[in-house]
């Protein structure tokens, strides 16, 4: 696997240097930077062997789970962390961070609302999650048997280390759809658990999903039975809270036979000066003809325009498209995070199966992100498409690497990428590390990239018309970002849309 | 509405003088039009009014109503309304021609303190004033002014002013790049906006527009300044003879 050189870099010309040196300072406007003040309860700072079997208790876990973190623990001893990525951070103490909290109102489950933690409550409030959703997110018994609004979208929140409630959990049974925890699918489906966990992403894959392997906290579990459209969108809402505590969430989805699923995932974390870990796996399963779509909003803590602190994201997510015309279609907006270090990849194993990725990357500041892709084409006639969108501002770094491999029996396979990096201040670096490896003669790879400035002419146009700067650059920026916001879901759009903008604030003078 | 006096202005970066000197008050209501070789400093004029970069005001002043036109932010002369027809429109890749719209007019009426107009209220406003331009849903739902012919551009142009509803509206070299047909719309268009209480400054090299377009004042700019000014007869003599008898007659 060897880099490529450097395709032609295409970058406009024309942009006036005063804009460009004008770059101001984000001024700590993340939205989400409030803590909750809950009692928690914590594991003893550190990983060993005992946290390990503490976490596999508390969640009440069977003999061969446990066993199966232990043996993932004793294996992320022996690996170091990996340095490739263009992506530079302090020296992360693995043994002074947290590895297990959870609200200690969870301990035991609210019997009504009135027992419920009300800071809980509040939390999900602020993060803007419906009333009535709130309820069963705070985990009062009960409460899915509440008549339900318009918004059908099935939410399974994690608040640090914890799952605290799945919603429309009844109707989704009612399809023979399974979404809840992963700690609760290990207890009441270890079959399905046993056959797919680690199947996608091997214990051994990485330094941090070996690490994820075997400390993971919770996560979110999703079974959709063979020929089953889910009834709804399903998503999972992660919010890191307690301080110096790292999230190691656990995602598992199985699309069986010719089944259909879109999921959904978004982030947040205080705002704090110490950087926090995140390190999540995310496997997908994709069976003969099944078709899953995996969005992510990932708005993450970024740190402050000084870049101290903010989440340090370090996620492995894959999908394996094992059936025959099984279909992944990958789809993230990454405006979060001091460091992100994340490439969700396709196994395009079944024949004529379909991988594709599309993703926005923001950094601002002192932000940095690396990110890309990987499509393993397998299987014949495979199809991949490619579409990154990399927006650098401020001191801000931003990698796309992604690798495109056709294996030898992947005849009359074809990928095409897109990648598309635009430029907003002269402090600020866009890289593009495209790895092609093609081992048959029948496949075709095309890569496209291009380099471009926010152009002067643009932005006066815009503020000619009476918007100010910075509705000028969200405009031209969400502009430069199209086809990757119309692959969201509606919902999740509108709110990305708005999450460009508040993330771009500040970039310009 | 505009009064322009004694404005110089040089390139930000060089030191290169590109106006010595404009003088120019357009009453309210009014329509006035500047004529003037290549390169005289038109555009120019139109930019510095309208707050680009690159340039700086060494001498002279602007302003709209008694407001320093200067001072202001290029967003705050919008929405004190100053508009800007461009010579070259800009294309906006990815942002469709109706958010582009709506952005601007809430934009707008946000900064004057004013209720932002509901989908409904301006999907039926933008629809009735496209189509007097022979604007289609298509071309609304386009990207800014990417992949619209020449004639396109310049008649959305003509529909954003429309929507914007400026008080004072200059237009450079709109009548470039238009065949008959579409030079029609267009001046059609803005006579439409012809009131009391907005005036227009036209610059053009040409009579045909202003055939369309009656003018009541007309200026003769070259060299970064006004060399002449006068009534509509003065757009035909030019068309006739050219600009060399009036540099002459500066010299
Ligand atoms: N940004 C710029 N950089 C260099 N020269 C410029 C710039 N803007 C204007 N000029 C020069 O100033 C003069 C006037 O230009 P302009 O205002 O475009 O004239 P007109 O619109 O009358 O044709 C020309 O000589 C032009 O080359
Ligand atoms: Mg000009």
């Amino acid at each position: 696997m060897a880099a490529l050189d450097r395709p032609e870099l295409d970058v406009k010309e024309g942009v006036d240097q005063d804009t460009v040196d004008a770059v101001a300072k984000l001024s700590g406007k993340y939205k989400y930077g409030w803590e909750t003040e809950i009692e928690m309860e914590y594991a003893p700072k550190g990983v060993n062997p005992d946290i390990v079997r503490l976490i596999s208790e508390k969640n009440e876990e069977p003999e061969w789970m446990t066993e199966w973190r232990l043996a993932a623990f004793e294996r992320w001893e022996t690996m170091t962390e990996p340095k490739w990525a263009m992506v530079n951070y302090p020296e992360i103490d693995f043994q002074d961070q947290y590895y297990y909290a959870r609200p200690k109102s969870m301990v035991e489950k609210p019997k009504s609302l009135d027992d419920v933690d009300p800071k809980l409550l509040e939390t999900y409030k602020k993060l803007g999650i419906p009333l009535k959703e709130q309820m069963i997110l705070a985990g009062v018994e009960g409460a899915e048997d509440y008549k339900e609004g318009e918004r059908k979208v099935a939410v399974d929140a994690v608040f640090d280390s914890v799952s605290v409630g799945t919603t429309f959990k009844k109707e989704l049974e009612k399809a023979g759809v399974i979404f809840c925890s992963i700690s609760e699918a290990i207890k009441n489906h270890p079959e399905l658990v046993k056959k797919y966990l680690g199947s996608v992403v091997p214990v051994s894959d990485n330094y941090y999903a070996t690490l994820n392997s075997a400390v993971f906290s919770d996560g979110s579990f999703v079974y959709i039975p063979p020929n089953t459209r889910c009834p709804m969108e399903l998503s999972t809402y992660f919010r890191i809270n307690a301080e110096n505590t790292g999230q190691f969430e656990r995602t598992l989805i199985i699309a069986d036979k010719g089944s259909y699923v879109s999921y959904l995932e978004g982030c947040t974390a205080p705002q704090r000066d110490t950087a926090q870990l995140h390190a999540a796996v995310v496997e997908i399963i994709v069976e003969e003809d099944a078709e899953v779509k995996y969005s992510t909003v990932q708005n993450w803590f970024p740190g402050d325009e000084n870049g101290k602190g903010g989440i340090y994201n370090f996620v492995t997510k894959r999908a394996d498209c094992r059936g025959d015309r099984s279909k992944v279609m990958w789809t993230q907006v990454e405006t979060g995070s001091a460091v992100t270090w994340k490439y969700p990849s396709c196994i395009l194993r079944g024949n004529d199966s379909q991988g594709e990725f599309y993703s926005i990357a923001i950094a601002n500041n002192y932000q940095q992100a690396d990110t890309g892709t990987k499509m393993i084409h397998l299987g014949k006639n495979t199809k991949s498409r490619i579409v990154s969108k990399g927006i650098s501002a401020g001191k801000a770094q931003n990698t796309y690497r992604g690798l495109v491999s056709m294996h030898p029996k992947a005849k009359n396979s074809r990928n095409y990428t897109q990648c598309d990096s635009l430029l907003i201040g002269s402090q600020c670096g866009a890289h593009t590390v495209p790895y092609i490896e093609v081992k048959n003669n029948s496949s075709r790879v095309e890569h496209e990239a291009t380099t471009s400035k926010v152009d002067d002419d643009q932005l006066f146009y815009c503020r000619q018309r009476g918007m100010d700067e910075e509705e000028a650059v969200a405009l031209v920026v969400n502009g430069f970002c199209k086809e990757v916001l119309q692959a969201l879901p509606m919902e999740f759009a509108m709110e990305a849309q708005q999450l460009v903008a508040i993330s771009l604030e500040g970039s310009v003078g | 509405m505009l009064e322009i006096k004694n404005l110089h202005v040089k390139l930000e970066d060089e030191d290169k003088q590109i106006l010595k000197g404009v003088n120019l008050t357009v009453e309210a209501g009014k329509v006035h039009a500047i004529m003037g070789p290549n390169g005289s400093g038109k555009s120019t004029l139109s930019y510095v009014l309208s707050g680009r970069d690159g340039y700086e005001v060494t001498d002279g002043e602007a302003t709209l109503d008694g407001a320093d036109l200067l001072d202001l932010e290029p967003e705050e002369r919008a929405a004190a309304g100053l508009f800007l027809a461009f010579q070259y429109p800009v294309e906006i890749p990815g942002v469709g021609n109706l958010t582009f719209l709506r952005t601007a007019v809430n934009a707008q009426r946000k900064a004057r303190g004013e209720e932002e107009l509901s989908s409904a209220d301006f999907l039926k406003v933008v629809r009735e004033r496209a189509k007097t331009l022979k604007i289609d849903a298509d071309m609304l739902k386009r990207p800014v002014n990417v992949g619209f012919s020449g004639g396109e551009k310049k008649r959305n142009e003509i529909l954003q002013m429309a929507m914007l509803e400026p008080k004072m509206c200059i237009l450079d070299e709109t009548d470039s790049g238009l065949d008959v047909d579409a030079m029609k719309l267009v001046s059609e268009g803005v006579n439409a906006l012809r009131s009391e209480g907005r005036s227009f400054l036209v610059i053009t090299h040409y009579q045909r527009l202003l055939d369309h377009i009656k003018p009541d004042v007309v200026h003769i700019m070259a060299n970064g300044r006004i060399i002449k000014t006068g009534g509509p007869e003065l757009a035909l003599e030019v068309e006739n003879n050219g600009y060399a008898d009036l540099l002459a007659e500066v010299e």
